[in-house]
């Protein structure tokens, strides 16, 4: 519901990284954990629609939910946790229910990928 | 083609103002709780009913978010409180910035906790951190058993549940407590849990106690 605000904040340091590094961002690697509260459609269509008149408008959003993790508390495997089961959530490897949930990731720029050279500068 | 490491946080400076909230009010020895729930879950109820039945022990100062009017800030007004409306425009959530601003407005001598009431949403308010020391969520029993296995979010963040409206169970209302407590606790074992009223005020002592254990946690800590 916020992607909006938060294709804003991506915008911004995007364009503060590009102001440093030079050249022209053509793709951004964006990561995020499912509780989170972002839709990856969402972001990428808020994105694109802000971005089109600034130096990132040729940027492609790669957007990636990470696992929400879990460690077990008797056998120590560490396991992903799946939202959208309707089973209680177990260890896969030992069935037990003693689990710690480790924190959500946050919402990342990971990383930024530019073009450079001089034939692309006359686009 | 080239590449570069960026790993910075999106919503990073709003966890910074969020951080300097929290440092800000562990220094004086303060409590902040964020509240968060749907719209007309009975967060205002809750609160003001908090507000009036513990006058004599812990003075609260609330902020209130909404979308727009000060009704929130009125109700809290007229049981005795300190409240400030934040109106947040359309937002679906309030930021740190907001929080900072509003706590510059509290009479923060004369405080021992703050309340902030986010905006009624079940989504997106608890992906804003705010500098609260904690979330605290509320589900009233009209909306379903279901809603923490459909928004986990919230309830797995969140330090205390307050299941409202117990008055209401019955025919009509078809709500399995152990359901919503299994739901919450698998994500979150530590949560507490308080079943009650706000309009009777059924169980609400246990929550009482719990508020001044926040105060006296946060006291200690100086």
């Amino acid at each position: 519901m916020h992607e909006a605000a938060v294709a804003q904040k991506l915008l911004q340091l995007i364009l503060a990284e590009t102001e440093k590094h030079g050249g022209r961002p053509v793709a951004a690697r964006v990561s995020y954990g499912p509780l989170e509260a972002i839709n990856k459609e969402a972001l990428c269509f808020a994105f694109e629609a802000i971005s089109g008149h600034t130096a990132c408008s040729s940027v492609k959003l790669h957007v990636e939910q990470k696992p929400l993790l879990a460690n077990c508390g008797q056998c120590k495997h560490s396991f992903e946790i799946d939202l959208k089961s309707q089973a209680a959530a177990v260890c896969p490897q030992c069935g037990s229910a003693d689990f710690e949930v480790l924190a959500d990731a946050p919402l990342m720029l990971e990383r930024i990928e530019f073009e450079i050279g001089g034939k692309d500068e006359r686009n | 083609m080239s590449e570069i490491d960026v790993n910075k946080r999106i919503l990073g400076e709003n966890d910074r103002r969020a951080l300097e909230n929290s440092l800000f009010l562990a220094g004086r020895g303060m409590p902040c709780l964020n509240v968060i729930s749907s719209p007309g879950a009975g967060k205002t109820t809750l609160l003001a009913r908090t507000i009036k039945a513990m006058a004599d022990s812990i003075r609260i100062g609330v902020i209130e978010g909404d979308i727009t009017t000060s009704l929130d800030a009125d109700k809290i007004k007229s049981a005795g409180g300190v409240a400030i409306q934040i109106n947040t425009d359309g937002a679906c959530h309030l930021s740190a910035a907001q929080v900072f601003e509003a706590l510059g407005k509290l009479p923060l001598d004369d405080l021992d906790m703050i309340v902030i009431e986010n905006v009624g949403n079940l989504v997106c308010p608890s992906a804003f951190a705010l500098g609260e020391s904690a979330k605290v969520a509320v589900l009233s029993v009209a909306e379903g058993d279901d809603k923490p296995a459909k928004y986990p979010a919230l309830f797995a963040k969140s330090r205390a549940l307050l299941i409202n409206k117990m008055d209401l169970l019955g025919p009509a209302v078809d709500f399995d407590i152990d359901r919503a407590t299994a739901d919450v606790r698998a994500l979150n074992k530590d949560v507490e849990i308080f079943p009650v009223s706000a309009f009777t005020g059924q169980g609400m002592e246990v929550w009482y106690e719990w508020l001044r254990e926040q105060v006296r946690r946060e006291k200690r800590r100086l």
